[in-house]
């Protein structure tokens, strides 16, 4: 799959280009684009396509949240062990260990803070590897997956120039 | 006296674009491919230098020939294309390589004296060489060499009583490039008819299949070459207006002669970014780079797809296809009216270029798309 960093740049950029339009951005043929994507996808390389989405924009009744969380670990329990458990609920939309003052960022979503922190403190909180969590809510997203959200018609080129 | 233009000024026409672009002004929603910048805002580091700058209070003049720091940036810099200059007599910073151009041309050229203009190409050379008093000598290349010049192209215009010549490649408007074995071949006609050479290689950084060549770099070229660059197209820092020139200590000097008393110096700000942008923003230029040529690639295939001619342009950010219609300035109108997408009729950059239309990719891939799809719409 030569041509696989490439199409994987510009699907980051553009997950709805057409294999067309992919092919025309790439200079390689669509043939080719088709089938390295198909693979990309086999291999779970590429694990699916979703939108950004700027919710403030849409309504009020959705809030996002990262959440820092710590656990113990011990022979029997691993930190993929937590993971299974903690990624099994709808409300995680993105779970990842890091390395720092924490183990895992969570990106939790819920419909206010209400809803969030109780499902912080109900669901969360008292599994038996957790041993401390904190919220941050999300306030204002200014950049997300590369797209800048107040990024309108700012071109004051003037159109047409030598 | 009264306040009468000068014969010389009254003489040049305003810039063909000009006509054009208040066409497109006077419509909302245009789609322009006319525009001759980047899209991009200069590399975040760059304007973050030339902020902390102010904040220092930096807003006197520099050196009448730049900052010292800033032209050892740029004499290493130019490394890169095998060129070695002194960066204390052999490089002069300039307010846009728009200024180093209109000092060569004032240093170099005496009334009468014939300048060879390689054409089409960038609306400045043509006013500048008239302003300093010397003749214009139009010198067409062609399509069917791919718009680049040639000996043949040199010795049909008679270019061997030229004292001086002037081309851009990477070319605006064409996005023509020219490789090793093309330039030795125009450096050879020059060597043999003594001519001197002004290259303007500000698109140099955007060279999409192999690498730029400077014609300074060949046999016996560096001694009759004045190389033009800058920092508006590859750091997308048009409005800071940073260029320079290298070339051997006489002409630079004499160059400065002008440049000290009517520019004093460049943007002191424009110096600064100008620094931290050769420093550290080769990844800027980099990714830029690769988004232009993606765009390059998509335009070209559009135009293959619709059936319309236009030669792989390979530097820049222009391409440069045959007009669909009849007459490139009535099509342009036609389909600014029709559609709303601008495109600049070829003539505006001089002769060589009927019959075509300068199309600038230096515009978001959702606009070109869309300007693509409005295009087809038109000519089907
Ligand atoms: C070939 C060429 N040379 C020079 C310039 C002017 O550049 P600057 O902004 O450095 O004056 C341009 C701008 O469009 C250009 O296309």
């Amino acid at each position: 799959m030569e041509h696989a960093d490439e199409l994987l740049e510009l699907l980051c950029e553009n997950a709805r280009y057409s294999t067309a339009d992919l092919a025309r951005l790439s200079g390689l043929p669509e043939a080719t684009v088709e089938e390295t994507i198909a693979e990309l996808e086999a291999e779970g390389i590429i694990q699916g396509y979703t939108a950004v989405v700027d919710w403030d924009a849409v309504s009020d009744d959705r809030i996002q949240a990262h959440v820092e969380l710590n656990v113990t670990l011990d022979r029997e329990t691993s930190y993929r062990d937590v993971a299974e458990r903690v990624a099994g609920f709808r409300e995680v939309q993105g779970l990842r260990l890091v390395s720092g003052d924490y183990d895992f960022a969570l990106e939790v979503e819920g419909q206010n803070m209400r809803e969030v922190s109780r499902f912080i403190s109900d669901k969360i909180a008292p599994l038996p590897e957790i041993t401390q969590t904190v919220t941050h809510y999300i306030m204002e997203t200014y950049k997300q997956s590369g797209h800048r959200f107040d990024d309108g018609d700012d071109d004051d080129r003037l159109s047409v120039t030598p | 006296m009264s306040l009468e233009p000068s014969e010389r000024v009254a003489h040049v026409p305003p810039s063909g674009i000009r006509r054009f672009f208040e066409l497109a002004e006077e419509m909302d929603d245009v789609i322009s491919l006319g525009v001759g910048e980047p899209d991009f805002s200069a590399p975040w580091s760059a304007r973050e230098a030339a902020i902390a700058a102010l904040e220092r209070g930096q807003t006197s003049y520099t050196a009448n020939r730049g900052k010292r720091e800033l032209r050892e940036e740029i004499a290493a810099d130019a490394r890169r294309w095998n060129l070695e200059y002194d960066p204390d007599d052999e490089v002069l910073v300039t307010a846009g390589a728009s200024e180093a151009i209109d000092l060569a041309f004032r240093a170099l050229v005496d009334p009468g004296d014939t300048v060879a203009v390689a054409q089409p190409c960038y609306v400045s050379y043509t006013p500048g060489v008239t302003f300093s008093g010397g003749e214009v000598l139009d010198v067409p290349t062609r399509v069917e060499d791919e718009f680049t010049l040639t000996p043949e192209v040199l010795r049909a215009a008679g270019a061997e009583a030229a004292d001086l010549l002037v081309y851009c490649y990477p070319n605006n408007p064409t996005g023509a490039t020219m490789d090793r074995a093309e330039l030795a071949e125009v450096a050879a006609f020059c060597r043999e008819h003594d001519i001197a050479v002004l290259s303007d290689e500000i698109y140099a950084d955007l060279t999409y299949e192999g690498e730029h060549v400077s014609i300074a770099e060949l046999d016996g070229m560096r001694e009759r070459t004045v190389v033009f660059n800058g920092f508006s197209k590859a750091y997308a820092m048009t409005g800071l207006r940073l260029g320079y020139a290298m070339g051997p200590k006489e002409v630079i000097t004499a160059m400065n002669r002008i440049h000290q008393y009517t520019m004093l110096s460049a943007p002191t700000t424009a110096q600064n970014a100008g620094i931290e942008a050769i420093r550290n923003c080769r990844e800027d230029v980099e990714e830029m780079r690769s988004q232009y040529d993606r765009r390059r690639n998509f335009v070209l295939s559009r135009f293959e797809e619709m059936g319309i001619d236009c030669f792989e342009a390979t530097g820049a950010f222009y391409v440069f296809p045959e007009c669909p219609g009849e007459d490139a300035a009535q099509f342009a109108e036609d389909l600014l009216e029709a559609e709303s997408v601008a495109m600049v009729p070829g003539d505006a950059f001089g002769v060589g270029a009927d019959g075509h239309l300068r199309a600038s990719y230096a515009t978001g891939l959702d606009e070109l798309r869309e300007a693509m799809d409005r295009l087809e719409r038109f000519v089907s």
